[in-house]
């Protein structure tokens, strides 16, 4: 749909037309959830320049670039990874969790979905997933869970100050390798650590600054990590047909929003 | 209980007031079904901020629900008390799905939408008064709005439940910064489609 506003009227619609298009828009977001994508990796990552472990308890801060690909391994099925990234170039634009989970109409982030700033583009897509599930509604653990072990809000809140930060920049985060789901009364069940070796990758969708730290979820009833979390990042730029591109028709708008900034002469 | 500010915020307004630690703010939802979207900081240091994860960390610790309703505590990025609903006739109130922006309308809604108002337009203007920016727009809450999380993950934004003069009362716990967007939003059911004015009561508790 590329009707323009001015054409739409759209600030004089009756409550009828607004919610038809509403709906319209909530039946299509249905039926692709209905149909998920999720996969793993399928071979070697391409152009791989960096490897690096991160110790229990620790954090380390990567600059990436658009179309870098991160692999993280968890080798040992330690109980979650605290994840948060800003956009490189203008640090005020960042991870944004409540668009993240509103624009694509789900908790549910594996295969084909993608992380949204704050600004209405992606900041990563989800390339490839073993499933393990990750939480962007409770998230990375704190110093009010970890009973003095290292956490992953003051992970990430280093991470942050080492690329110029403060804690206003470090908002909610994601949990990687945390599946957390709801009940129909409301409450929430986490669902235990993940297999040895749930694997996540993700590609940048801008260039980016990112903050991982191997710590455990909020709600994980083992608040210190158990091994180690490894990462490759290599390069592999998106083809014609590329998943994360297309999965979606609030994805291919946040693409076109983030690939406007992209333009050169 | 002695009356400290009574006023109406128009349909699709900001606000903003600092509460005095044990000062109460009544937000009434005057003709029903309008989501009013709010940050909560620090009034001395808003480095300090509602932190929405501390916040259902903590609940989901005392087996409560991923919304909010009375007896939820506001916790700051510190795990400290902002506010705490003492009185509410909704019964959830939303703090997952975020304020509504011009660009993320163009994601959700598509790109005719670009140029119509958003809370985060709200939120920016108000922000600037206190020397704040965007780096300062963090998790907010939603009040009055329905936005369920199913059991299979959908989350969406459901047709209100709050009824005309529905209320919620928040008392501060420290000296509390409030910002508030009247939200304006027509391209999903959380203002039944027609923004309208609320009202805020600031009282002596």
């Amino acid at each position: 749909m590329s009707l323009d506003a001015e054409s739409l009227n759209l600030d004089r619609l009756t409550p009828e037309q607004y919610r038809a298009r509403y709906e319209a828009l909530q039946a299509r977001a249905r039926a692709r959830a209905a149909a998920p994508a999720v996969q793993a990796a399928a071979g070697a990552l391409p152009r791989v320049w960096k490897t690096e472990t991160i110790p229990s308890g620790n954090y380390v801060g990567l600059k990436l670039k658009r179309f870098d690909v991160i692999r993280i391994h968890n080798l040992e099925g330690t109980a979650g990874a605290a994840l948060f990234l800003w956009n490189a170039d203008d640090v005020s634009e960042r991870y944004n969790a409540g668009d993240t989970v509103k624009l694509q109409w789900t908790t549910v982030l594996t295969t084909g979905r993608v992380l949204f700033s704050d600004m209405g583009r992606v900041l990563a897509s989800i390339t490839a997933d073993t499933g393990a599930g990750h939480d962007s509604i409770v998230g990375p653990n704190g110093p009010a869970q970890a009973n003095g072990a290292r956490n992953g809000r003051d992970n990430l809140r280093l991470a942050a100050a080492k690329f110029g930060m403060t804690r206003r920049d470090v908002g909610p985060a994601i949990s990687l390798f945390s599946k957390v789901t709801t009940d129909a009364q409301g409450g929430f069940h986490y669902a235990g650590p993940p297999p040895k070796g749930a694997m996540v990758e993700l590609r940048a969708e801008q260039n980016l600054l990112v903050a991982l730290s191997n710590t455990p979820h909020a709600l994980s009833p083992v608040q210190e990590s158990t091994g180690a979390i490894r990462i490759e990042i290599g390069h592999n730029a998106p083809g014609p047909h590329d998943l994360c591109r297309h999965f979606t028709e609030e994805a291919v708008r946040g693409f076109e929003n983030t690939d406007r900034e992209f333009l050169t002469p | 209980m002695s009356i400290v500010s009574d006023i109406v915020v128009p349909a699709r307004a900001p606000y903003s007031a600092t509460l005095k630690k044990g000062q109460v703010m009544r937000i009434v939802d005057l003709e029903s079904q309008q989501a009013v979207d709010a940050l909560f900081y620090n009034a001395h240091d808003p480095s300090e901020r509602y932190s929405v994860q501390d916040t259902l960390a903590a609940q989901a610790a005392q087996e409560k629900k991923f919304y909010l309703e009375t007896g939820s505590v506001l916790l700051s990025n510190e795990g400290n008390a902002l506010v705490s609903i003492i009185a509410d006739t909704c019964g959830f109130h939303d703090s997952c799905a975020g304020a509504c922006s011009c660009e993320s309308n163009t994601v959700r809604f598509g790109h005719e939408t670009r140029f119509m108002h958003a809370c985060r337009e709200n939120f920016l203007m108000e922000l600037s008064k206190y020397g704040l920016g965007k780096r300062d727009l963090v998790s907010n809450v939603n009040f009055f709005m329905n936005v369920p999380i199913r059991p299979d993950g959908e989350l969406t934004v459901d047709d209100g439940v709050s009824e005309p003069g529905g209320y919620v009362e928040l008392r501060a716990e420290m000296d509390v910064l409030v910002l508030i967007s009247n939200c304006p939003q027509v391209n999903n059911p959380c203002n039944g489609f027609r923004p309208t004015p609320i009202r805020i009561i600031v009282s002596e508790g």
